[in-house]
């Protein structure tokens, strides 16, 4: 076990799945030489060579589409998007290549790549360099859809979607990759499509992920001061959706609130919505409380940035509407 | 080059056949023609089972365009990789895949060469490398420069060949590609079929340069057209840049000048409001296969007999395909959820 | 041919069915001969067969509801032929009763076809005017559980919602009203009443009210019924048991008294000629008496086979009609509860039915000295329209020197 942080994990992961299968390669812009546009491949030239770590140009659908090709083959491409708001220009290759490929092939090939990059706002990076793109991606079959919230689920998540043979969409934050946490060595590998709970309580669910795990964990920490003890359930992988920690949950406190980063239309906190009053109607006292990002494109000014995002005020808001208080 | 030739010699010369330099057999030319025979009539009766409602959706036809996909498609090696657009019967056919594979799947049937889950925009042979058609243009231009890719970093030699259409080369991810593959010098073949219609738009209304071959100039590539109407032209222009990929790993784009006799899709009109009925036919009479027969028969290559008996075999090759089309089974309804994910 | 379906009358005593499976749907393709749904009588679950082929083109009544006996429930007819006319028959539309309304105060479920736009406009407006409770679906849970009736409780909730804590404050101050002191987890509950128990309440009510009842009580040695019974199970080829001899014993009986076989018809008493005893069979929800017929002509062995057989498929629900009607007389035993004595309600047209007790132990004078002895009471309830005291006396003697003599039950 060792204390490191987000992108530190992740580099180990790659850096452990490379060393354990001369297939996998890391692809993207700024990887090699410049060491990493977040410096998550910080190293990883020096430690694979050229061959193996490779700086692309500007140019997603272009490598995004190679990558693919690629791994029709047989490679396991790491394709690192510098951003999700530019893996935009790959959503065709994305969409209708990588998780189209085997079902309309009738299962002849296997598209096992991993598309990962950082996803959602960092810091006044304005409106076309701060979406949280996570629903876009989930309502595709075929694509799995990851988002981790601490360096060792990042890690574990990292290696088990390298490892699977579905085109996988790794979505980081810029906003965590310094965050520290203990990291267990070397081979740990987390199931792809199993949440988990952050922490316990047994008045209120709140579900997040990826950097809204913690903006859910500080509420909890300030709502256990007024007496209310909030679970926070971590899915992890969007898509597919670990249904059972989500309901187990909720079915035990009766009350959910879902904070997301992305835009409330058409989120994924609304499909895990909607499966909860399907599956859990007659265990809920509430509507289900949800906090997102406003319906609007990221503003630049610093005030206004703040207003746009989900807080920690505004979850235990809505955590006190859910439970009546 | 400039060797300066005696009379006699220049008579002997004359009289080689212009294939004498490819090292063809009689056998293989026969084979050429074999080949876009049969894609022809399996079209033209695709086109018949399209009308009596047993395919469905877009079926995009080859006919008039065979020459280009036989021509470069025997320019290849059995580990060589093919990727195909939405117009792809043909090339399935070239590649040699079983033709009741390729009916069945445009019937929807699980016994088709993609399960009954492709049809005729999406068939796939990973047996034969076919990698497969799509149906967003020029979106699987890139999946070429990828296979290519992985055989370089695999070390292998095999090349990847990637057909499309004339109206791919105007869309951005081309253009990544053809950068990308000049760049890391990857052993692809791109041959774009310049049938002069994107849909209904003529190459002059959509292309500000109408030499397609030169977009490739842009990335310093080599490159170069040929007469797609002539299937010896097609397979030495491919055969040439498939050695070069293989040799020197390095990309060639080539535009082949076809035309295509039928509308753009089963639901287009031969001509429409794009083209004149007397332009389709004044090209009809470059048609490929007739043209081909005539200088294997004037060149004894080939006999008129040998041609009947020819026609025969492929009418009965294809009736079997249809029939086995016909009485194949749905895919099951487990199908519908299987192969989502692995 | 365009035939409407009607329910059918499926046993001697049913007014009205309940449609528990369609095992067509609209549009399907029936044959004659062909199950198309299976019905709750009061008596058993039943299979409806259709009568002609065609299209099941309309279903009048769905499942869970019922229809009186006579009233239509479904049409068949060919794929195109115009049904209309029996479609906007009167009838048919008031075909459907609604059990589910019975049940709960829940809107009944139709769908959206059966919907009118009128009474979609209405739902809508009933909802907006605020008559509808409004509740969380937890508070409501918890609620149904603990019989709470929601429409008195007041809501905290936003808008008035009743949420789970408006509940638990009623549960927590009222709690001795809902829930007994001694069996936390024992709730008073309601259960809709089914078909079968209905026509019990009914049919009952209506003989211990018309009927005029008495009651004459015998007790018996049973000694000798055990001895007999024990050498005729020890030949291992049957498996006869005390009610089965009973019931021969009171066949027997019955012919030498022909009058207590017998029915009150208001102008007119029948004296049936063939003896047919009904067995009381205790069901989960009610109970089924199967006849066997021709008692007084059959052996033992064949008496115990058919009232085993006629038992377990009581319990399965599969008698047919004519296997639980048209009984004479009924004998009830519960000796197998360790009850000393009962009187039972006669089960009409019948005039007579033996309530039978346990076999107890006693110590009793045999020869001038106290000895164990084996005893057990009857009692025969009689119709006195039919049966006078002594009358019923007699066939009490009767039966009891039948059963202090068994062996004249293997003549």
């Amino acid at each position: 076990m060792a204390m490191l942080a987000f992108r530190e994990a992740l580099n180990q992961a790659m850096t452990e799945e490379m060393e354990r299968d001369p297939n996998v390669f890391l692809m993207g812009e700024e990887v090699a030489q410049y060491q990493g546009a977040y410096k998550v491949s910080q190293g990883m030239l020096q430690k694979f060579g050229e061959k193996r770590v490779i700086d692309t140009p500007i140019t997603e659908a272009g490598f995004a589409g190679l990558g693919i090709g690629a791994a029709m083959i047989g490679l396991r491409p790491i394709v690192e998007m510098m951003t999700w708001n530019f893996a935009i220009l790959a959503f065709d290759q994305l969409f209708n290549n990588a998780a189209k490929i085997r079902y309309m092939s009738g299962g002849q090939f296997k598209v096992p790549i991993v598309v990962r990059g950082p996803s959602g706002a960092a810091h006044a990076l304005a409106a076309q360099h701060s979406q949280s793109l996570e629903a876009m991606l989930a309502h595709v079959p075929g694509l799995i859809v990851v988002a981790p919230s601490t360096p060792a689920d990042g890690k574990g998540l990292l290696k088990s979607a390298v490892r699977d043979d579905n085109p996988v969409m790794f979505m980081e934050s810029e906003m965590m990759y310094g965050q520290k946490g203990e990291v267990p060595d070397g081979e740990y590998v987390l199931p792809l499509g199993v949440g988990d709970v952050k922490r316990g309580g047994k008045d209120v669910t709140i579900i997040a992920w990826s950097k809204m795990i913690h903006v859910a964990l500080a509420a909890a920490e300030q709502l256990k001061n007024e007496g209310i003890e909030a679970e926070v359930v971590d899915p992890r992988t969007i898509h597919p959706l670990d249904e059972t920690v989500i309901l187990d949950s909720v079915k035990k406190t009766n009350r959910c609130v879902i904070v997301e980063e992305a835009w409330p239309f058409a989120s994924v906190g609304k499909e895990i919505a909607s499966r909860i009053y399907s599956q859990a109607f007659d265990y809920l006292d509430a509507p289900i409380g949800h906090v997102n990002g406003a319906d609007v494109p990221m503003p630049y000014a610093h005030n206004l940035e703040k207003l746009m995002l989900p807080s920690v005020p505004r979850v235990i808001d809505a955590v006190k509407e859910v439970l009546y208080r | 080059m400039a060797t300066v030739l005696s009379m006699k010699e220049k008579t002997k010369e004359a009289r080689k056949p212009r294939w004498s330099d490819l090292g063809l057999s009689s056998a293989r030319l026969v084979d050429f023609y074999k080949r876009m025979l049969l894609i022809r009539r399996f079209e033209e009766r695709a086109a018949q089972e399209y009308g009596k409602s047993k395919i469905g959706g877009f079926c995009h036809l080859y006919i008039g365009q065979e020459a280009v996909g036989v021509g470069a498609i025997e320019a290849l090696r059995e580990d060589d990789y093919i990727f195909s657009a939405y117009r792809d019967h043909g090339h399935a056919l070239a590649r040699g895949m079983d033709p009741k594979g390729i009916m069945a799947e445009l019937f929807g049937k699980v016994t088709g060469c993609s399960k009954g889950m492709g049809g005729s925009m999406h068939m796939f042979d990973a047996s034969k490398n076919f990698m497969g058609g799509y149906g967003i243009v020029g979106g699987h231009v890139p999946l070429a420069a990828g296979t290519a890719f992985g055989t370089k970093y695999l070390g292998k030699d095999s090349v990847t060949l990637c057909f499309f259409g004339e109206a791919a080369a105007n869309q951005g991810v081309f253009h990544e590609t053809l950068n990308l593959a000049a760049l890391w010098k990857l052993p692809v073949v791109f041959v774009c079929e310049n049938n002069r219609y994107g849909m209904g738009t003529a190459v002059e209304r959509a292309h500000a340069v109408w030499d397609i071959y030169q977009k490739a100039s842009a990335y310093d590539m080599a490159r170069g057209w040929f007469d797609g109407m002539d299937v010896i032209e097609s397979y030495r222009a491919v055969k040439e840049a498939v050695d070069r990929a293989r040799t020197s790993s390095e990309p060639t784009m080539l535009e082949a000048r076809t035309y295509r006799f039928r509308g753009h899709s089963m639901s287009d009109p031969i001509h429409g409001h794009y083209r004149t009925k007397e332009e389709v036919e004044e090209q009809k009479k470059s048609d490929p296969i007739p043209r081909f027969a005539e200088e294997l028969l004037r060149g004894g290559i080939l006999t008129q007999t040998a041609v009947d008996d020819m026609e025969a075999e492929i009418k009965a090759v294809v009736n079997e395909a249809v029939e086995f089309a016909d009485q194949s089974p749905e895919p099951p309804a487990e199908f519908l959820h299987e192969n989502v994910y692995v | 041919m365009a035939t409407r379906i009607e329910m059918p009358k499926l046993s001697d005593t049913m007014e009205e069915g309940i449609i528990l499976k369609w095992l067509k749907k609209e549009g399907d393709a029936v044959k004659q001969g062909e199950i198309i749904a299976e019905v709750q009588t009061d008596k058993a679950d039943m299979e409806l067969e259709a009568y002609d082929s065609g299209i099941l083109r309309k279903i009048f009544v769905p499942e869970g509801s019922g229809a009186a006996v006579g009233k239509p429930i479904a049409i068949i007819a060919g794929a195109g032929e115009d049904i209309s006319a029996l479609l906007t028959d009167k009838r048919s539309t008031e075909a459907v009763q609604h059990h589910a309304e019975e049940k709960s105060s829940a809107p009944v479920e139709t769908s959206l076809s059966q919907r009118s736009p009128e009474t979609t406009v209405k739902q809508v407006s009933n909802e907006n005017g605020g008559s509808r409770v409004k509740i969380s679906p937890l508070a409501k849970k918890i609620a149904q559980e603990k019989n709470i009736n929601v429409s008195t409780l007041a809501g905290s909730g936003p808008m008035g919602r009743i949420i789970k804590r408006d509940v638990e404050e009623v549960l927590s101050h009222g709690a001795t009203a809902f829930v007994p002191r001694h069996a936390a987890n024992v709730s008073t509950q309601q259960f809709p009443v089914s078909m079968m128990r209905k026509t019990i309440a009914k049919r009952l009510v209506e003989s211990k009210t018309t009927a005029p009842h008495f009651y004459v009580t015998s007790e018996v040695d049973m000694k000798r019924v055990i001895e007999f019974r024990s050498a005729l199970n020890a030949t291992g080829e049957v498996k006869i048991s005390y009610n089965d001899i009973i019931v021969k014993a009171a066949a027997y009986a019955l012919r030498k008294n022909p009058n207590v076989n017998a029915s009150w018809m208001g102008e007119t008493i029948t004296q049936h000629g063939e003896i047919r005893i009904g067995i009381a069979v205790a069901l989960d929800d009610g109970l089924i008496t199967p006849v066997i017929r021709d008692v007084d002509a059959k052996g033992l062995a064949q008496i115990s086979a058919e009232a085993k057989d006629l038992a377990s498929r009581a319990h399965e629900r599969k008698l047919k009609p004519e296997e639980y009607s048209g009984g004479t007389f009924t004998v009830s035993n519960l000796g197998m509860f360790d009850v000393e004595n009962f009187a039972a309600i006669i089960n009409p047209p019948e005039a007579g039915i033996l309530a039978v007790g346990s076999i107890t132990e006693e110590p009793v004078v045999e020869n001038g000295a106290i000895v164990i002895g084996n005893r057990m009471k009857m009692t025969l309830s009689c119709d006195h329209r039919v049966i006078d005291g002594a009358v019923g006396a007699q066939f009490m003697s009767d039966l009891k020197k039948i059963l202090e003599n068994p062996a004249v039950l293997a003549l």
